[in-house]
């Protein structure tokens, strides 16, 4: 068990609360939905891969998204930050629908994501990578970059900003190196810290631990936890189910791009739609999330 | 009988043309293709139709619509800029394989259109648009042949070898400061991972489109400086091959250096007219027989030459001359 995670009861307990009397069951209403998604629907050539009749996820809370492979999980992900365009449907953010908005919008807007493959600009060093993450820039304009005393001090606030919060995710040493030159675990660590960078409402993390090691795992889990502390809506997809545990307050299960299970994770394992999901209709055992069944993808 | 060779003459060849105007045309294209591929890595093949465009716009706006020659230049920079935003709109949104088969085609429309009798009024076919530079000849404050070391220019040339050179000083600290800036930053993210800055809240396809204009209306420029030049704009000086010959003194100082595609085209020319200038001697002298390289075959060898070294160049220094190696090892991990 190189993946051991502490018990997570805890941390969860405090924002558990929020959910009392939502009953545990697909498209249930929160008390206080950051997105809202009705019929949403897409597909490729004859396959449906994401078919959403209503989903509403609560705000300043960590939700997981979990589902067997082929779930359409990514897809659906991708259709929430509009890197993908819904065949029908809609997507409601902070009450604003923004089904066809182009992704950079919805990133001003206070929607920012990170990617399954990490996207590192290997080529710009660690603190340009957290420079670009600021929203609103001055000198982002072709003209008014021509005259750099219109866009310093704009610039130096940004540049403290991106310090500090390299300092945070224990980057500070890396301030002036290429982001190449990083280690896998290191590129997950930035590409979260430059999200920060846009100062956003809502962070989506696709897979955040792929292809991080054991160690690096907790300290990521931590600070995913700390957005949360912060205010910041969590949405992640994820393979691993002792992360799942760790460090969500509610569970969407997908399965066949449909939403089949919603609850904490404590009652998730039990339910009889996501045991069927993953082991195959013929199955009666409760599933057991620490024999880590559903993890290891 | 290697001592017999006159090496006052092409040495005296080799550097009036490495600092001559085609090298000025060169660094000036160049330098918008940096723009293009070097900095927001938009795969440019078809670089010669913004010469082109930058070069008969400025001569129709004197021959067809009489415009002041001074404001000529502008006219051309604009036929660039629609040059570019007609390139980009359908391209910029797609992979960046569709820009590069793109703009070669349309470079090569650009050029048949000019030479095509539909357009004979406007642009004079293959013949070309000619006598319309008589302005720019009487706005040159030099005179006589100009001769300081080994460098010998004509009066025109002159001009353009001072003007030249110093707007393409004054062009690269643009880009130099534009890059350094946040706009450039963005540009950089872009070229790295287009969905990683869309994911920022950067509107990568505008971005794309405001460097595909900027470096489009710097190879106007360029293209107009050739026409002036040449004091006469012919649409078969506009083909396919010139663009990777803009490529390779781009490669050869390095892709995303301020410099580089300066120091590029001094070295392009200068290994060009070297070669050509010294095999000339070589054979003329007879040290190379008829049997081997006959004197008419030598413009030919140059290009040969220039490919060895630019292989040679890719194999012990892939990120060229002002590159760092590093910074373009990072792509293979």
């Amino acid at each position: 068990m190189t993946d051991s995670a502490p018990d997570g009861g805890t941390a969860v307990a405090t924002k558990s609360s929020i959910f009392d009397g939502v009953p545990e069951e697909p498209g249930s209403a929160k008390p206080d939905s950051i997105l809202t998604v009705d019929n949403l629907r897409r597909s490729f050539g004859g396959l449906v891969a994401v078919d959403v009749d209503h989903l509403e996820i609560q705000r300043g809370v960590i939700t997981a998204l979990i589902g067997p492979n082929g779930a359409g999980k990514t897809t659906f992900f991708n259709l929430l930050t509009t890197f993908d365009r819904p065949d029908s449907g809609t997507v409601l953010f902070d009450g604003e629908e923004v089904t066809g908005t182009p992704p950079h919008k919805l990133a001003n807007k206070g929607m920012v994501r990170t990617f399954q493959l990490t996207k590192a600009l290997s080529k710009l060093t660690t603190i340009e990578n957290m420079k670009l993450g600021a929203g609103h820039q001055r000198g982002e304009s072709i003209w008014r970059g021509l005259i750099p005393p219109l866009w310093k001090s704009q610039e130096a606030e940004i540049e403290a900003r991106a310090e500090a919060l390299l300092e945070r995710f224990q980057l500070a040493h890396m301030r002036d190196e290429f982001a190449g030159t990083m280690s896998g675990g290191q590129r997950k660590l930035l590409e979260m810290a430059r999200a920060l960078m846009t100062d956003p409402k809502v962070v989506m993390l696709d897979e955040p631990m792929a292809g991080v090691n054991p160690a690096l795992t907790q300290s990521l889990l931590g600070h995913v936890k700390s957005l949360r502390d912060e205010g910041i809506s969590v949405v992640f997809v994820e393979h691993d189910m002792d992360v799942v545990r760790d460090i969500s307050d509610w569970v969407v299960v997908m399965a066949e791009g449909q939403v089949i299970a919603e609850g904490p994770h404590s009652s998730i394992g039990s339910n009889q739609r996501v045991i069927d999901a993953y082991l195959g209709t013929h199955h009666d055992s409760a599933l057991d999330f620490t024999e880590d069944l559903l993890g290891g993808e | 009988m290697m001592f017999a060779l006159d090496m006052g003459r092409v040495m005296q060849e080799t550097m009036t043309q490495a600092f001559g105007p085609q090298a000025v045309v060169f660094a000036m294209a160049a330098i918008g293709l940096n723009i293009h591929f070097g900095y927001t890595g938009l795969l440019n093949f078809g670089h010669i139709g913004f010469l082109a465009a930058g070069a008969y716009g400025t001569a129709i706006a004197i021959t067809s619509w009489s415009i002041n020659p001074l404001l000529s230049i502008g006219v051309g920079i604009i036929f660039a800029l629609i040059l570019a935003l007609m390139l980009g709109v359908p391209t910029l949104r797609l992979r960046a394989d569709y820009l590069a088969i793109v703009t070669i085609a349309a470079a090569e429309i650009l050029r048949l259109l000019a030479r095509s009798t539909a357009l004979r009024g406007v642009t004079r076919g293959a013949e070309g648009l000619n006598e319309w530079a008589g302005g720019f000849q009487n706005a040159n404050p030099f005179t006589g042949i100009f001769e300081f070391g080994p460098f010998r220019y004509l009066p025109m040339q002159m001009a353009i070898v001072v003007f030249g050179w110093l707007a393409v000083i004054i062009v690269s600290i643009l880009v130099w400061l534009l890059m350094r800036s946040p706009w450039g930053r963005v540009l950089k993210a872009i070229r790295e991972d287009e969905d990683a800055a869309r994911a920022l809240g950067k509107n990568a396809y505008w971005f794309k489109m405001q460097a595909l204009m900027l470096g489009g209306a710097v190879a106007g420029f360029a293209g107009f400086i050739q026409a002036v030049d040449k004091a006469t704009v012919q649409p078969d000086t506009f083909v396919p091959p010139i663009t990777f010959f803009f490529w390779t003194a781009l490669i050869l100082g390095g892709a995303a250096r301020v410099f580089s595609p300066v120091v590029g085209a001094i070295l392009f020319w200068f290994i060009i007219v070297f070669s050509e200038s010294f095999l000339s001697e070589l054979v003329a002298d007879g040290t190379i027989p008829d049997s081997i390289l006959a004197s008419t075959e030598v413009s030919n060898v140059r290009f040969l030459i220039m490919g060895i070294l630019l292989m040679t160049l890719m194999v012990f220094r892939p990120q060229g001359i002002f590159g760092d190696r590093e910074e373009m090892a990072l792509d293979d991990r």
